[in-house]
């Protein structure tokens, strides 16, 4: 059960910020709901490279208790690390697009409620 | 070294690399710059024409990133692939060929008008080309998703390119909180393939699935992206983004974003035929048809009632993907009920060709819109009226759009429309009469166009559009009218091994898995 | 030529038979009426009222197809009230399609 609980935190973050996205009608407030769910997902791929009492994937930099024919099974997987990392990085350069547009919006427009941003529509 | 090995790794890098070195370039000479980008971009599409014959004359290509030798997908020590691997087969080559040939046409029409920051213009245009090719070449599923982002981010800031004018801002708004929200459900999907399998490799996993059998997270996976690509695809009733979208980029980029959004269709038909098809539920057909046949209404439809002469061709390339949805879906069908003679072939043939022509029509139509409005600065269908007397090459490009998109033969619209029509008249009659339905609303559509803004008695003199715009769409009408006249040309020697290379999926696996 | 499930398509054969009618349209035409007028004929008749300018009759494109919208009001009315153009409801309809599709497909894999 333990062990479920960071799914559990990714599904409930997934479900925070998807409710940000379609009933917030601020622009702000959207771009932080994207953000949760981003979020959402990386904690969902470092979970699932976890392995119980796992070291960090470094062969240089290992503890002294671990030998090295244990050296597979102790360490975390690295490669949702790297998705992860990579992921963020992108999660960045949207976020700050966003907000670059928002700034722009609020320039144009005067306001930040979604539903008076709406000069594209039918 | 052979440099025909890492020409994959090439068709990526060149875009990538010349698209940091523009700004740099632009800083010394304007004239330079373009010219610059001019080169890579023909670099990169005779590249892409080069990697396709090797495709069609020798085997699928497999391209290892990094490794000291790039043909062996699988290491030594290894089972299973674990670096970034590129693989080419038919449909990828197909895919290819068009992005690259549509950007080359849209950066020579771009030239025409883009002055003031016209560094950061190419730039972003190149990285966008380096996603859309990204996506099709790459076989792996991280990759993708990198390349998704890389393309949706680079076309969004293209799309808000003119922030002066509020409008733009807010259809990029919309446009990157609608795909990185999709791209998160494409991420989401690939940890759960990578949870159960341990593997990113498309091949690989599409093997493993194979062995295992469909599990519930494989179809949750599978439903997640499906409707992530479904919806950068452009398909209704998802759609609502992609009239903003194309509707306020500015000039060519509108045309060049179809062609980011047939990279998700790719996606969609590469998760559809190679990973997931044996173990597919009949279901999914099904649900790509209907989507298709929503699609075709809502788009044609709602085009008819636009103003905005630019939303109107978006929503009228919405239906045009609907078509292309239409022969897909039925193409899976077949395949899954074992008709692939009878009818899942044809239809295939119909929609891949309906692909390329497609992006050749809206394309044209498309550069012939953002000709007119970079000429009148009006984009409003009821105040515009009578250019025809003072623009009389574009209005004849014109009418062949309009004859190729709305089906009219001899263009190449008709050739691959009939093919679409007869073979989904199989699976159901009702699909062939929504699909000529939407033709002949299509025809209605772009005839309002014609008649609003080239007939009618002279309103204002204006000039004709700029050389190296015309020259564009001259190579888009010549295509056009090549491909009417000459189907056949086309369909054996382009078409027909993408959609082998769809039917036969199991080529795709073995080149990597090695058996 | 290309074969298509229930037959073939040959734009080649299509052009010619395109001019041979063409051809034989025309001559039909030429044949034609002996008493025609040139010039008179062709104007339109306005009930005996002048003809206005040609600039004042130019159909505006929101005004064409008026009769094909106005048929259709009700599913017009439906289709713009669904495109509001708001952000939110754009993700809802992603949400809520990609829900959809998971119904489908979990309802009738138990069956």
């Amino acid at each position: 059960m333990i062990y479920n609980l960071p799914f559990i935190t990714v599904v409930l973050l997934i479900a925070i910020g998807m409710y940000a996205i379609i009933f917030k009608r601020n622009l702000i407030k959207i771009a932080i709901g994207i953000t949760i769910v981003e979020s959402g997902v990386n904690l969902f791929l470092i979970t699932l490279g976890y392995r119980e009492g796992g070291v960090a994937p470094i062969f240089t930099n290992l503890p002294p208790n671990i030998s090295p024919e244990q050296i597979p099974e102790k360490m975390v997987l690295p490669v949702p690390q790297a998705l992860t990392l990579t992921s963020i990085v992108i999660g960045v350069a949207v976020l700050a697009l966003i907000l670059a547009f928002v700034i722009n919006i609020y320039k144009n427009y005067g306001t930040l409620d979604a539903n008076k941003i709406r000069r594209l529509k039918e | 070294m052979n440099w025909m090995q890492h020409l994959p790794a090439f068709i990526i890098a060149i875009p990538l690399f010349a698209a940091f070195l523009t700004p740099l370039i632009d800083r010394i000479n304007k004239k330079a710059r373009n010219a610059f980008v001019l080169i890579a971009m023909a670099i990169t599409f005779i590249l892409t024409i080069i990697l396709f014959k090797e495709v069609l004359e020798k085997d699928i290509i497999t391209y290892v990133m990094g490794a000291a030798d790039p043909t062996q997908a699988i290491p030594k020590q290894a089972a299973v692939p674990i670096r970034i691997v590129l693989e080419i087969d038919g449909i990828n080559a197909f895919m290819a060929l068009i992005s690259a040939l549509i950007s080359l046409i849209g950066l020579i029409f771009s030239f025409a008008h883009i002055e003031e920051r016209g560094g950061r213009f190419y730039t972003l245009f190149l990285l966008m080309v380096v996603g859309m090719l990204g996506m099709e070449l790459t076989g792996d599923l991280f990759n993708l998703f990198v390349f998704l982002e890389i393309a949706s981010i680079a076309s969004a800031a293209l799309i808000a390119y003119e922030f002066r004018r509020g409008s733009t801002t807010e259809a990029a708004l919309k446009y990157i909180i609608i795909s990185s929200l999709s791209a998160l459900f494409v991420l989401f999907a690939i940890g759960l393939l990578y949870g159960e399998y341990d593997l990113l490799n498309m091949a690989a996993i599409a093997d493993a699935i194979r062995t295992t059998g469909l599990s519930n997270i494989d179809k949750i996976a599978l439903i997640l992206f499906f409707s992530a690509f479904a919806l950068k695809a452009g398909s209704a009733p998802m759609h609502m983004w992609l009239p903003d979208a194309y509707g306020e980029a500015p000039g060519a980029i509108s045309m060049v974003l179809i062609g980011v959004t047939q990279a998700s269709l790719y996606a969609l038909l590469r998760i559809c035929f190679t990973i997931y098809v044996d173990s597919m539920h009949v279901i999914f057909p099904a649900i790509i048809i209907i989507l298709g046949l929503i699609s075709i209404f809502i788009g044609v439809t709602m085009a008819l009632i636009q103003e905005d002469v630019k939303r109107l061709i978006a929503y009228a390339a919405v239906a045009e993907v609907g078509y292309i949805l239409l022969a897909i879906g039925v193409g899976l069908y077949g395949i899954l009920n074992n008709e692939v003679e009878t009818y899942a072939r044809k239809a295939l043939q119909g929609g891949l060709f309906h692909i390329f022509n497609d992006i050749l029509d809206i394309g044209l139509l498309f550069l012939v819109a953002s000709g007119i409005i970079y000429i009148t600065r009006e984009r409003n269908l009821n105040k515009l009226g009578g250019l025809a007397h003072s623009m009389k090459y574009t209005s004849i490009l014109f009418l062949v759009g309009l004859a190729a998109v709305a089906g009219l033969p001899p263009m190449n619209g008709f050739a691959s429309k009939i093919i679409i029509y007869e073979s989904v008249y199989k699976v159901s009659p009702i699909l062939s009469i929504v699909a000529i339905l939407g033709s002949v609303v299509m025809l209605a559509i772009f005839v309002k166009i014609f008649h609003s803004v080239f007939t009618g008695p002279k309103i204002t003199e204006y000039r004709e559009v700029p050389k190296l715009m015309l020259a564009s769409m001259l190579i888009l009408a010549g295509l056009i009218i090549f491909f009417g006249l000459f189907p056949d040309v086309i369909i054996n020697n382009v078409v027909n091994p993408a959609v082998n290379a769809l039917i036969e999926n199991t080529d795709y696996i073995s080149k990597v898995m090695g058996w | 030529m290309i074969k298509t499930v229930g037959g073939y398509w040959d734009p080649i054969i299509w052009i010619i038979a395109f001019i041979v009618i063409f051809i034989l349209a025309y001559m039909i035409r030429a044949i034609g009426k002996k008493e025609y007028r040139k010039g008179e004929q062709i104007k339109p008749f306005l009930s005996g009222m002048e003809e206005p300018s040609k600039e004042a009759v130019h159909i505006r494109a929101s005004n064409l197809y008026w009769g094909f919208v106005e048929a259709l009001k009700s599913y017009y009315e439906t289709m713009k009230k669904m495109h509001t153009g708001i952000i939110n409801d754009y993700v809802a309809w992603f949400v809520g399609i990609t829900a959809i599709i998971f119904i489908a497909v979990f309802i009738v894999g138990i069956i």
